[in-house]
């Protein structure tokens, strides 16, 4: 049970996101000598919206799509995957990561899901790079706010990338993005799912709903309410604790390895220049 | 008295002082060519903005012989420039600093006075806080100038105003934030609200030259306009896109809006000065001096 009126409150203006996310997108691909991007596309929702807002700023011809299925990966994912390369007419290629990945859960037997989805995370952040490369592109990154703060990534796996367009919006901007920029209502209302293993949604192993999580981390992070503040604002105590308590359990998750500092000047601490220095 | 303004609305290359002044020259040669008579670059055009380690290392003097400032005040000789820079002082200290150019001479420097240090911003860590804040005289009037947060505080325009300037230019490398369901970013929508109210207050020309671009996820939202004496939109720059806005400004606007609201007659800076000094004084609660101290 949550208020409907906090999710009113985040509805953003998408015609200037869409124009300035692809205006950034061209910018920050170009500035560095690219012109061509490369998106693993997983058939949800994050990856479709980057595809099209990639697809706007670089031109189809110059985007590569890539489907890299487990063998467990649901058909409907293949299907929504391909159906954003069609709409859009980017490059595609299909890479099938499960002979990648066997050898290495066959010599660990007793390897978990948690770890196994991992593996295939990082084995994926692999393909991607290695197709850019040959490619010659940018890796574009799909992970949205909630999913940052939430730390609900594979540390250099699927957080791996050069840019994270849509890292600034919550899953419920995304959706109403996406639909905007005319992503198939499909793949915006099926259940956002990591698709590790068969059946897996985001939303059942968070705990709660992506809507739940994206009123406390807006009321919170974005707003700066207190937790009093956000329960008066009428979100469940419990759910502003639990949310609050990954979000600071996951802070590694959202920064460089750290440096022990021991000279006078460490890269990280006060060797301090922005990536586009120069560009 | 009608002049030509120029607003360029540009982007810079962070730290590649030479490529940037290319494209100062670049523009000021299209301003020439439509008769512009006063350009006004965004903050630190000549640099870039989110410069952190890389302020010192950009740091000069505007001089005459200065490689970079030589053919600025050469281009000067045409038209009056306003050009943003980071300057140093002989004893090492860092500012985000505009210079006026005029007639191949240096007319004022301005130093930035409030440097935020908040948020996403982190001024005052590398830059050194202006300390003086004057209007000074032009061909075309007397001018003010402001960078970015000088002109979210209300003292510097107030006081620019109380120096006689009628025109204020506002330099600023804003980077937006604030997405909603608005058209336009919240930051975006509270300058031209605060610049509009300065017109409108202070009646006089308000111009406001914002950069565009991209500096590691932040962007420069654009949006540069300006202002007549009476609080209304003389005309306005797209937003994030290159673009030189060129209006015409005619001086006679002040003794037409003066003469309807005189607010400038009127207006009691002695009362300003006594209450400011009974507020800063023994008297004040040490909640007041406290804040009133924050200057050094």
């Amino acid at each position: 049970m949550t208020a409907s009126h906090i999710l009113e409150q985040m509805r953003i203006n998408t015609d200037l996101a869409r124009c300035a996310l692809v205006a950034f997108i061209r910018n920050e691909v170009t500035r560095t000598g690219f012109r061509r991007a490369v998106i693993g596309l997983s058939g949800g929702v994050d990856s479709s919206l980057v595809a099209y807002l990639t697809a706007e700023a670089l031109g189809a011809e110059n985007v590569l799509g890539i489907r890299m299925p487990y063998r467990t990966s649901s058909q409907d994912s293949l299907n929504h995957a391909m159906q954003v390369i069609e709409t859009l007419g980017i490059q595609h290629d299909t890479v099938d990561i499960t002979p990648m990945v066997e050898p290495l859960f066959e010599r660990f037997p007793d390897i978990t899901d948690l770890r196994r989805g991992n593996v295939m995370a990082r084995q994926r952040m692999i393909v991607l790079y290695d197709r850019s490369a040959a490619f010659g592109g940018l890796v574009i990154g799909t992970s949205n706010k909630t999913e940052t703060l939430l730390g609900y990534t594979t540390l250099f796996g699927d957080n791996a990338a050069a840019l994270h367009p849509i890292g600034d919006l919550y899953k419920c901007q995304v959706r109403q993005l996406a639909r905007a920029i005319g992503v198939p209502e499909e793949i915006v209302r099926k259940p956002p799912s990591a698709d590790l293993w068969a059946g897996q949604t985001d939303e059942g192993e968070l705990g709660y709903t992506y809507d739940e999580a994206d009123q406390v981390l807006y009321l919170l992070v974005d707003k700066r309410y207190t937790f009093d503040e956000a329960v008066e604002a009428g979100l469940p105590r419990p759910l502003v604790e639990k949310v609050w308590r990954t979000v600071r359990t996951t802070q590694y998750k959202r920064r460089s390895p750290i440096i022990a500092k021991l000279s006078q000047r460490t890269v990280g601490h006060d060797f301090l220049y922005l990536r586009d220095w120069g560009t | 008295m009608q002049f030509k303004l120029g607003l360029a609305q540009i982007g810079a290359v962070l730290g590649d002082m030479q490529t940037n002044l290319q494209k100062h020259l670049e523009v000021i040669e299209q301003a020439r060519t439509q008769d512009v008579d006063l350009l006004c670059f965004p903050e630190l055009s000549l640099t870039g903005y989110n410069l952190q380690d890389l302020s010192y290392e950009v740091a000069t003097r505007p001089t005459r012989d200065n490689p970079i400032f030589k053919p600025l005040y050469e281009a000067s000789r045409s038209l009056d420039l306003v050009v943003g820079f980071v300057d140093t002082d002989s004893r090492h200290r860092f500012y985000i600093a505009a210079a006026y150019l005029s007639s191949g001479e240096l007319l004022h420097v301005h130093h930035k006075v409030y440097l935020p240090t908040y948020s996403l911003f982190d001024e005052g860590r590398y830059f050194a806080q202006g300390d003086d804040v004057r209007a000074f005289d032009t061909r075309f009037g007397r001018v003010g100038l402001l960078i970015c947060e000088d002109f979210w505080h209300a003292s510097p325009p107030y006081l620019l105003w109380l120096d006689g300037a009628d025109i204020l230019l506002c330099m600023s490398a804003s980077p937006g934030r604030g997405l909603d369901q608005h058209e336009k970013l919240a930051s975006a929508r509270w300058v031209e609200r605060v610049t509009q109210a300065y017109a409108g207050l202070f009646t006089c020309f308000v111009a406001h030259a914002n950069r565009v671009g991209f500096e590691d996820g932040f962007i420069f939202w654009g949006g540069s306009l300006v202002y007549d004496p009476d609080g209304e939109l003389i005309a306005q720059s797209p937003p994030m896109e290159e673009h030189l806005l060129i209006v015409t400004i005619d001086m006679r606007h002040l003794r037409r809006t003066r003469s309807r609201l005189p607010l400038l007659r009127d207006e009691r800076a002695a009362l300003t000065a006594r209450t400011l000094a009974r507020i800063l004084g023994e008297t004040s609660t040490p909640e007041v001096r406290k804040g009133a101290d924050h200057d050094g």
